[in-house]
């Protein structure tokens, strides 16, 4: 019934995918699209990118992932296996708590990334902070690998993520 | 040495391979 238990329960799993979609669609466009065209464009026209494009998406893709971990937590611990999660399911015997805890720690490891390492430094290559060209320059490499580790996350987290009615 | 991961391909390959870890883990340490 609208508005009981389970009803919230759906309300935050949509919640948490819309998130989801936000974050990990603009990992994707940073890594699949954007870094990759980067070399392509003329020296004149990167400015389109690095001081317009790349700040609105980098907005989108932080709040994005905060979002999607607190709905995502919201949602396990409403879903009633939040530690069980946690913990990897270790001694529960139940392959759904082990894979969907796989999921939530490369998730919580990847927001971490994206706070923690991706924003500051992005901040500084983008010029959105006071650095050094040299600093800049190690700051870019730095978010770059970051971003590509977690792209290298996010096809593990969604296997788990998605694969729990399997299990 | 270059990193791997400024390959989009080998980034690709190695979620891949995480991914088979995983499941692999997942199946043990139920």
């Amino acid at each position: 019934m609208l508005f009981d238990y389970s009803w919230w329960t759906f309300f935050f799993r949509w919640l948490h995918v819309l998130s989801g979609v936000m974050w990990i669609g603009h990992l994707w466009y940073f890594n699949f699209v954007q870094i990759p065209s980067m070399p392509k464009i003329p020296d004149e026209q990167k400015p389109a990118i690095t001081k317009v494009i790349a700040p609105a998406a980098l907005f989108w893709f932080r709040w994005g992932a905060l979002s999607t971990v607190v709905t995502g937590l919201i949602l396990a611990y409403l879903s009633g296996y939040i530690g069980n999660a946690l913990k990897l399911g270790i001694g529960d015997g139940n392959h759904k708590f082990t894979a969907i805890g796989f999921g939530m720690w490369l998730g919580l490891i990847m927001a971490y990334n994206v706070w923690f390492v991706i924003w500051p430094n992005q901040q500084k290559a983008l010029g959105m902070v006071e650095a050094t060209a040299d600093e800049k320059k190690k700051a870019g490499r730095t978010a770059m690998l970051f971003s590509r580790t977690n792209t290298m996350l996010s096809i593990p987290m969604l296997y788990a993520m998605t694969s729990t009615h399997f299990y | 040495m270059k990193n791997p991961l400024e390959s989009l391909g080998m980034t690709v390959s190695l979620g891949i391979v995480l991914t088979v870890v995983m499941v692999i883990l997942i199946e043990i340490i139920r």
